[in-house]
């Protein structure tokens, strides 16, 4: 009978589901709080289909025209086809056959450090991007910036010529004019000649510095960029006496902290990588790693810590010192004194994992907290273990990167350079304020020239201005995290008449100046000789390099005399290569013996992608702890009542991908911000502040939980703005400020990357630029005001978007769950009645399963899934309707009751979940999504009409509306860019993630044609191939030794929304928290009775009883 | 007052339902036959190419295989349209004078690549893939009817959706054995003992009816 009052019927269920779930999660402040607007919010579950009627075309004139479209629908049946030309080659390439891709492998660096890749070349257009699995700094991964690099090759936007004071000219022109400036110089040794690059690790460009600067002896190459190591090169100074670089071994540390570092968006996926194979549970394998983070914003590592504290920037160096102390740092005091419990119980589990431990600092924290750490790991015996030393890779690394930059500034304002060479980077812009290379400045020297790859902010400034290759284009070399040389060949010739660093720098050069980067990269490979990689090119200072009095700088130790371990640092271990049978290179071992002369070793490097074995041998250090009594520059505390710390945005870096949209259009990882930077604030500031928060609600809703915090107004989200002071500057825009759970008290995170003025039309004008206030001597951190302006803006947040209401959608518990209840079962058995009859699957039955354990919530899979499947970019206007394009999202949960200190967030990537009950096929219309023989819900673009109502009875929210052309179909440029296996959608159809059936079908078909069956681990689907946690499996449910096969069967397996009876093919593995028992606040995650108890007992007599619920 | 209609009108009003429904009937009538027509399929209509190439010639009287120059029909999505090169491997020693192969000469010479009409045009959501229907035992010629007596190639079927259908639905009548693939003349009749013991088995190992017609197979 059903209860005639339904309504109370309702609250008693969803209190009996809350009280299952046993734990609450929530996603976004207005969540926490239950304000009206997200009631609001959530009742029009698709805030994007809300009616917009911004038309002035009345109601009777809109039936009008639908009815006479609908007459002449049908004719649009008898359209002939365009006529359609076949242009084959004259003279086909050996080894390109039409129709199958090629992958050649290539290397991205950021930062100096290379990440080795596959790069897909459909007829020879760069398609796709994919991680190299042979490269150790890939190991077939890779992160959102090198997917997203396809979108910046074919940028509409690159300058695409020689100009000159922004007037056409030619490469001819231009070596001849800059020559006979160069030769003028030649005189005094090119005392007038700056270079000033980004951090220089390519091998190839520092030997033709090097070169170059025999020829002009007084020339000098500065190098420069925001995000850099200049505090772990002093840090290591400190602690070793010598500059060094560091490796880490996440793979064999069981402990791990980290002291304000995201290890998961340092653009190091290998980190990830290694990260997770300690992370990795498995009925084998029920021992993971503990991961403790002391940070000073939100970052993903605090959210994937077991243990997470949250402190002030300027505490960092004292709290490191506390628990040096506390780890047996000896001379290590501190007058840190809160949190000694914490600190106390995690350095005595530290100390119980001697070796197997690891301490990892920030790149932004002071050279102090580096020095420490190297005194930790060297007092917990982790060097050699789970950390290694090698040279560092750069040139000159006794001076930092802005002392170089100052020097650079004071001899420009003495009017010293007569010809600056800016190669890369954009100066201009992201130069501290204090030692802004701006106008008044550049004005001084006579001859500037610009190499980039826009027309940016500093291109604008400089008479010269060269366009640069993209690293798709282009010959070069790069080192990655381990050293091992990387080799870049291009794919594709360039599409402008570009030119690359190499090329540029050979021309001051008096012979041999015209010379193409290929001829320039292999030349020195040869001269060099290809077993001496390992070598590194930097030490023993290839760049004469003045420190700041004018003496030369002390050589550092050359690497021979080193004692070494010979053995590289990191050994690739390819797991998917064999998937990539395409692209996989050769088996080395054969290849390396028979390899002699240097062509073959060459096309062996160029093959591969890298020289094996040319990690760079471990450096043998040891710490000095006179570091600890010296005496420290007193750290500024001047700037006012709040701290500050410039993060680099995980979406743009410092602003050189700005005018990717894909980059920008990708969801902050925490906040889901789209198109903006802002500043984050706790929510304890927010209130004392009065920001962000309408007092009203507090009566309304709520107010049981405290805090009333309001991202929101209505559908949009809007914040309040404010103008922010950072160490005396201020930032010229309004900063938008955005309530963060987590965040320290009295600490705002601002992001570099925005504000720009010559992004491109992408990039420029959204957000503020950090670099207003950046100063030299704090770069990272410092002191700060907010000041309200009493405006709002409206910020595009994906976060409420999708929304699933509190459901049981997210399991985390504690690993000792898992070890204690070993036949706990967490999937519920699926309900087998269904109207409608079964499908039979006598082929392949594809399943995916996603472990929440391994997920760091980066992002990758999201991109990789829009490169793969040409997805739009909606802007922002459209994401803030809730109509953004991605197929994937990642979901990002917070836990616990106490805002300010809450759980996580966690992170639960979703895409179509491929269910076997499908809600969206039955109610199509048209038969447009139908099931396939193969279990997936295809979802058929030609048929499609636009009614949505597949995605209105779609409970995971996965499917995606083309509400306008979003796609463009003009530029050509981008036309180069599309994945041509899949097709191009439409405006008003209806698309979602099919598993990447395009790869299904392509490992189908020359599976048949071998007359075999698909193997386990033939397809990778997108998103899985370029995950760093090798969290996604996919495969065939039907083979019961495949590995997705077997995920299923884990314990932790779960399905999302049961209750309903859909049955998806994908499932999740409930993430786990490695928490330590003896730490303050240790709070059990238990699994709840009822998930335990009907399961524990005979399983057989609970079936029934269960089906009657 | 009165009455507006005269008597008649009744049978006027009978009659126009009729006539509407005729001529609604007429009208699907028409559309069915108007996009099955050869203006829409392009079925049967020869094309002006570039260069006055004859299938004829070369497959009917040389007798040359498909495959030298589609080289790429069984290992590659596209049959693959040879380079000028091809052409040129022949075509400098025997014929190299003819003012024919101008176009030919100009292309290898100007390193500019000829442009051909396409012929057999499928719209862009569908991927077909030459591979894999020569390795399941699909003949040239099933679809592309007899090329080697064809001067100008046109379209011999209308390449529509329904006429993938009706094989995907039942490919057996279609299945040849491997050797007979490039074979324009094939003709069931005389068929072997071993041809037809090997047309079974490839029979078995096709993919279920249900595989063959599921949306993916073909579009993504």
């Amino acid at each position: 009978m059903v209860s005639k009052d339904s309504k109370s019927n309702f609250a008693s269920l969803r209190d009996k589901i809350l009280q299952q779930n046993g734990k609450q999660y929530w996603r976004s402040v207005e969540e926490f709080v239950d304000a009206p607007e997200f009631e609001e919010f959530v009742k029009e579950e698709y805030p994007a289909h809300a009616e917009e009627w911004d038309n002035s075309l009345s109601r009777r004139n809109f039936v009008k025209i639908m009815g006479a479209s609908l007459a002449l629908a049908g004719l649009s049946g008898c359209v002939v086809q365009p006529a359609e030309k076949i242009v084959p080659y004259v003279r086909q390439p050996e080894g390109l056959i039409p129709g199958k891709p090629l992958f050649y492998a290539t290397a991205m660096s950021l930062g100096g450090i290379a990440t080795g890749l596959l790069a897909r070349s459909n007829e020879g257009r760069p398609t796709k991007i994919e991680g190299n699995p042979d490269h150790p700094g890939s190991l077939g991964a890779t992160d959102t910036l090198a997917q997203a690099a396809i979108l910046s090759l074919y940028d509409p936007d690159r300058s695409q010529q020689v100009t000159n004071r922004g007037n056409p000219s030619t490469w001819q022109t231009f070596m001849s004019e800059i020559r006979a400036v160069v030769d003028e110089n030649r005189k005094d040794g090119g005392a007038g000649i700056r270079f000033l690059t980004e951090t220089l690790s390519s091998p190839t460009l520092i030997a033709q510095f090097k070169d170059l600067l025999t020829e002009l002896p007084n020339a000098k190459v500065y190098q420069y960029e925001p995000v850099n190591k200049d505090n772990a090169m002093t840090g290591a100074k400190m602690a070793f006496g010598s500059p060094a670089h560091t490796v880490y071994s996440f793979e064999k540390a069981e402990r791990i902290l980290t002291l304000d570092a995201d290890i998961f968006s340092g653009f190091n996926v290998r980190y990830i990588k290694d990260f997770a194979k300690g992370r990795f549970f498995s009925e084998e394998k029920k021992s993971i790693n503990r991961l403790y983070a002391v940070e000073s914003s939100v970052s993903l590592t605090g959210a994937k810590a077991d243990h997470r504290l949250g402190v002030k920037p300027s505490q960092m160096v004292e709290i490191t010192k506390a628990i040096a102390a506390a780890l047996g740092v000896s001379g290590a005091v501190s007058n840190y004194t809160e949190n000694a419990d914490w600190i106390r119980a995690m350095a005595k589990d530290l100390n119980e994992n001697k070796g197997k431990s690891l301490v990892v600092p920030g790149d932004n924290q002071p050279p102090m907290v580096h020095a420490l750490a190297h005194a930790m790991n060297s007092a917990l015996g982790n060097v050699g273990q789970t950390v290694t030393y090698t040279e560092p890779f750069q040139p000159s690394p006794e001076l930092t990167q802005v002392e170089m930059l100052k020097q650079l500034i004071s001899e420009i304002d003495g009017e010293a350079v007569k010809m600056l060479v800016i190669l890369g980077g954009n100066p201009v812009y992201n130069t501290p304020a204090d030692l802004k290379l701006n106008f008044e400045r550049l004005k001084k020297v006579p001859v500037r020239v610009h190499l980039g790859q826009l027309v940016d902010e500093t291109g604008e400034l400089c008479q010269w201005h060269i366009s640069e290759k993209h690293f798709l284009e282009m010959w070069s070399d790069a080192r990655a995290y381990d050293g091992t040389v990387s080799i870049v060949q291009p794919l594709i010739a360039p599409l402008y008449g570009s030119k690359s660093i190499h090329e540029v720098v050979q021309i001051f050069f008096k012979e041999n100046y015209d010379k193409s980067d290929q001829d320039i990269v292999k030349e020195f490979w040869q001269k060099q000789g290809m077993d001496s990689a390992s070598k590194p090119v930097a030490a023993g200072s290839p760049v004469p390099q003045a420190s700041p009095d004018g003496t030369p700088a002390a050589e550092s130790k050359p690497a021979d005399n080193a004692v070494a371990e010979t053995k590289p640092v990191a050994s690739p271990s390819p797991q998917t290569a064999e998937a990539k049978t395409v692209a996989s290179p050769s088996p080395q071992a054969g290849a390396a013996s028979t390899a002699t002369t240097f062509e073959d070793k060459w096309r062996k490097a160029v093959h591969d992608g890298f020289i094996a074995n040319s990690a760079l041998p471990a450096k043998s250090v040891s710490v000095n702890n006179a570091f600890l009594t010296a005496t420290q520059p007193a750290p500024v505390t001047t700037g006012g009542n709040l701290e500050v710390t410039i993060l680099p945005d995980p979406g743009v870096y410092d602003g050189r991908f700005s005018n990717n949209g894909w980059l920008q259009e990708l969801p902050n990882r925490m906040t889901k911000i789209t198109w903006d930077n802002v500043a984050l604030i706790s929510p304890n500031t927010a209130k004392r502040l009065g920001i962000n928060q309408n007092k009203d609600y507090n009566d309304l809703a709520g107010g049981e939980l405290g805090t009333t915090f309001v991202n929101t107004y209505g559908s949009n989200l809007s914040s309040d703005l404010a103008t922010l002071t950072y160490e005396g500057g201020e930032i010229q825009k309004p900063v938008p400020l955005w309530v963060s759970p987590g965040q320290p008290d009295d600490v705002v995170t601002i992001y570099m990357g925005y504000g720009r003025t010559r992004a491109g039309k992408v990039g420029t004008g959204l957000g503020y630029s950090a670099f207003d206030v950046m100063r030299s001597n704090a770069m990272y951190a410092g002191f700060g005001t907010i000041n309200p302006t009493g405006t709002q803006t409206q910020i595009a947040s994906t976060q409420i978007h999708f929304n699933m209401e509190g459901r049981d959608l997210l399991q985390v518990y504690e690993v000792d769950e898992f070890v204690e209840h070993e036949n706990v079962h967490l999937s519920h058995d699926e309900y087998p009645k269904s109207m409608y009859t079964p499908f039979v699957y006598d082929g392949n039955k594809w399943g995916m399963t996603i472990d929440l354990n391994s997920c760091v919530g980066c992002n990758s899979c999201v991109l990789a899934c829009q490169s793969e499947n040409n997805i739009p970019v909606v802007g922002k206007e459209q994401v803030e309707r809730s109509r953004e394009m991605h197929w994937m999202r990642v979901d990002t949960y917070y836990g616990g009751g106490d805002i300010n200190n809450p759980e996580g967030p966690y992170s639960q990537p979703v895409l179509c979940q491929q269910c076997e009950q499908a809600p969206c096929e039955t109610v199509c219309p048209v038969h447009a999504t139908v099931h396939s023989a193969e279990g997936l819900n295809d979802m058929v673009y030609n048929r499609c009409v636009g009614t949505r109502y597949c995605s209105n009875n779609c409970p995971y929210k996965v499917r995606r509306f083309n509400f306008f052309l979003y796609q463009d179909w003009d530029t050509p440029q981008y036309k180069l860019m599309r994945n041509p296996e899949v097709s191009i959608r439409s405006r008003g159809v209806m698309e979602k993630c099919t598993y990447c059936t395009q790869r299904i079908s392509a490992a189908r078909i020359e599976a048949e044609k071998d007359g075999r069956k698909i193997r386990d681990g033939e397809i990778l689907t997108a998103c899985q191939s370029v995950c760093p946690t090798d969290a996604i499996i996919f495969g065939d449910l039907n083979d019961e030794s495949s590995k997705v096969a077997k995920s299923k069967k884990d314990h932790r397996n779960y399905v999302l929304l049961n209750e309903l009876n859909t049955q998806p093919r994908t499932t999740y593995l409930t993430g786990l928290k490695n928490l330590n028992k003896e730490m303050p606040g240790y709070k059990a995650l238990k699994i709840p009775e009822s998930k335990l108890g009907k399961h524990d007992s005979s399983v057989k007599g609970e079936k029934s009883t269960e089906a009657a619920h | 007052m009165a009455q507006i209609f005269h008597r008649g009108a009744n049978n006027v009003a009978k009659a126009s339902f009729i006539v509407a429904i005729v001529l609604a009937g007429a009208a699907f009538v028409v559309y069915t036959q108007v996009s099955r027509s050869s203006y829409l399929t392009g079925q049967g209509l020869e094309k002006q190419q570039p260069v006055q190439f004859s299938h004829k010639h070369h497959v009917g009287d040389d007798g040359i295989d498909c495959r030298y120059c589609h080289t790429s029909v069984e290992t590659s999505a596209s049959a693959g349209i040879p380079p000028t090169q091809t052409c040129m491997n022949c075509h400098s020693q025997i014929w190299a004078d003819s003012p024919y192969l101008e176009p030919v000469r100009a292309s290898y010479r100007d390193n500019t690549p000829i442009e051909w009409q396409r012929v057999h045009d499928l719209p862009e959501f569908a991927y077909f893939n030459h591979s894999i229907h020569i390795a399941k035992g699909v003949g040239c010629a099933s679809c592309h009817g007899q090329i080697d007596d064809m001067a100008a190639v046109y379209q011999q079927n209308t390449l529509q959706m329904e006429w993938c259908l009706s094989c995907h639905r039942n490919p057996e009548p279609n299945i040849r054995p491997q050797s007979e693939i490039y074979n324009m003349n094939w003709n069931k009749d005389n068929i072997t003992p071993e041809q037809t013991a090997e047309i079974e088995a490839k029979v078995a190992k096709l993919r279920s009816t249900e595989l063959l017609t599921s949306c993916s197979t073909c579009h993504r």
